[in-house]
């Protein structure tokens, strides 16, 4: 399967830093439609309609969750646009903010409109501030033109934590706080930012807004699978010779997505970042959705040279480090992960190690409070289960250099 | 010393505090404990509100920095460019372990995690800016033009 290129498109077409040059090429098209000839309601049945979810990650319907927050009598309502992208391997939203601003501009309009907020934020993270001045003047540009009316879009960023692209410890940021994951419910709709309902899209779900609109969704629901709608953007980086942005129609297998950024020899394919599925070579045909794959779209590719303990090791010191450390599970569980990761790497594991591997991360999933810790076990339970004899072919080569020690002492 | 920001309604002067403390840090390389009791004050919230804050993030320090801040990437992407290599070309170049400053307090060096170049690895940021396509040879470069 080629590319499909829908959201990219513009990325190419227009220049960033003017915003004449994304009228031209179409935009605010949509902006206009909605507002003139849609209802905040009408907006709302079209993207329920066209089946957009949420592409941060988590797949949440996105018109149900803009309904929400509409249906809130609060007469105060926050959007945000998650500009927080620190999956590991995940640069999508980077590529889109830095080469077509104005369509994330749009579709944060167009949400605003739709969810009646007159305050948005776009938080973005401390590693991008290259980006922010690119995204002050667009804001800027866009409302010079007077079309954002009486919406006030305020760039906040971020000061340095992965967990603050999860939605709770996002808002806890914006708000001063650390950045800490929240308990929920309540859930940010009913109550988010300042305790008001909230919405917060991701980059790339905002972007899919203004074609939703312009298209109609009918246009937009033939693209994709049965539960997985449109295109998406995948990062594909690590052992492939050509790195990059891609845009595939969701259902697409991922052995085409490898081949396009010319993979070779492939042991194993990291399927959504740290907290990402693990696909073995055997399965390349998978096909990337919400029903079977996916996450935040980002592919790391590891060839036939990788070290899967090795590879898990350093996932697993990823989580630990930036775990925010408020709930038990995953403070706890990620330090005693590198712990045992670390007996495996140098040669002192034990067979006991992977069971309570295996123990320990159906408790981190069961009980920690947010995606984090709920999901940073997937690439340790996923590697135990389609490369297992890695794991005990180490412990009993570290067993057998022990005893060879013992007796040449 | 910032000023007090201003402020969404629904916010109140809580949500000046992440930002205030981040221009410290930008004005002096580092927040210091008298810093943070000034903000505490200005902000009238408990100093330990504002340590919480203040040491939550990787992008703030309570110690002070070097001029400039390298930070290299040490996720996986950028490993399997060889990161490691980087990593130990720049300390052999420096002098400095991750977590050090330099003597003449050029540069301070940092390991993070995904800075979100992985199409460029090995990357690296010096401040604000971008590295990446990183080599052992083109490291000797980068660093000479930071003064």
């Amino acid at each position: 399967m080629p590319e499909n290129r829908v959201l990219l498109k513009k990325c190419e077409a227009i220049d960033p830093g003017d915003v004449d040059s994304y009228v031209k090429a179409g935009g605010f098209k949509a902006l206009k439609k909605a507002r003139d000839r849609m209802s905040p309601v009408e907006v709302i049945e079209a993207l329920k309609a066209s089946g957009l979810r949420g592409r941060g990650g988590a797949g949440f319907p996105c018109g149900a969750k803009w309904e929400l927050a509409r249906n809130s009598r609060e007469k105060e309502k926050f959007l945000i646009c998650n500009a927080d992208e620190g999956e590991v391997g995940a640069f999508k939203d980077r590529y889109v903010l830095q080469n077509d601003p104005f369509s994330v501009i749009e579709g944060m309009a167009i949400a605003a409109y739709a969810v009646g907020a007159q305050e948005a934020y776009i938080y973005l993270r401390a590693e991008y501030h290259f980006l922010l001045e690119g995204l002050k003047r667009a804001v800027e540009q866009v409302k010079a033109k007077g079309l954002l009316k009486s919406l006030d879009i305020k760039i906040t960023e971020g000061a340095g934590a992965y967990v603050c692209g999860e939605e709770s410890a996002l808002m806890n940021s914006i708000e001063g706080r650390r950045g800490e994951a929240r308990c929920r419910p309540p859930y940010p709709p009913t109550r988010g930012l300042f305790e008001k309902p909230t919405i917060i899209n991701n980059v790339e779900t905002l972007i899919n807004v203004p074609h939703i609109i312009a298209k109609g969704p009918e246009w937009y629901a033939k693209l994709g699978t049965e539960k997985s709608k449109g295109t998406k953007l995948f990062s594909v980086s690590g052992d492939v010779r050509q790195p990059g942005v891609y845009e595939m129609e969701l259902g697409c297998k991922l052995g085409d997505l490898l081949t396009l950024a010319r993979a070779e020899n492939v042991k194993l394919v990291q399927v959504g970042g740290a907290s990402g599925r693990i696909v073995p070579h055997s399965m390349l045909d998978t096909r990337l959705s919400f029903e079977t794959i996916l996450g935040s779209g980002a592919i790391t590719v590891f060839n036939e040279s990788r070290d899967v303990i090795d590879i898990v090791s350093r996932t697993m010191g990823f989580f630990n480090k930036e775990s925010c450390g408020k709930c038990t599970p995953c403070r706890e569980g990620a330090e005693v992960m590198v712990e045992i990761f670390g007996r495996l790497v140098k040669g002192d594991g034990v067979h006991e190690d992977l069971e309570i591997l295996e123990d320990l991360s159906h408790v981190m999933m069961d009980a920690s409070m947010c995606g984090l810790g709920q999901t940073a076990p997937i690439p340790v339970l996923d590697t135990l289960k389609y490369f297992r004899s890695e794991y005990e072919n180490r412990i009993d080569q570290s067993a057998f250099l022990r005893r060879l020690k013992v007796i040449s002492a | 010393m910032a000023k007090k920001k201003e402020h969404s309604k629904a916010g109140g002067a809580r949500e000046a505090l992440l930002s205030m403390i981040k221009e410290e840090q930008l004005n002096s390389g580092y927040v210091a404990d008298k810093a943070m009791a000034e903000i505490a004050r200005t902000l009238g919230l408990p100093v330990s509100d504002v340590y919480g804050v203040a040491t939550f993030y990787s992008f703030l320090s309570t110690t002070p920095t070097g001029k400039h801040v390298i930070r290299v990437c040490e996720s996986v992407p950028c490993c399997l460019r060889d990161a490691e290599m980087i990593i130990a070309q720049i300390r052999g170049e420096l002098g400095i372990a991750p977590g050090e400053t330099t003597s003449d307090g050029r540069f301070s060096l940092e390991l993070t995690n995904c800075i979100g170049a992985c199409d460029q690895a090995p990357a690296m940021l010096v401040d604000d800016e971008v590295h990446g396509g990183l080599t052992p040879e083109n490291i000797v470069e980068i660093l000479r033009s930071y003064d």
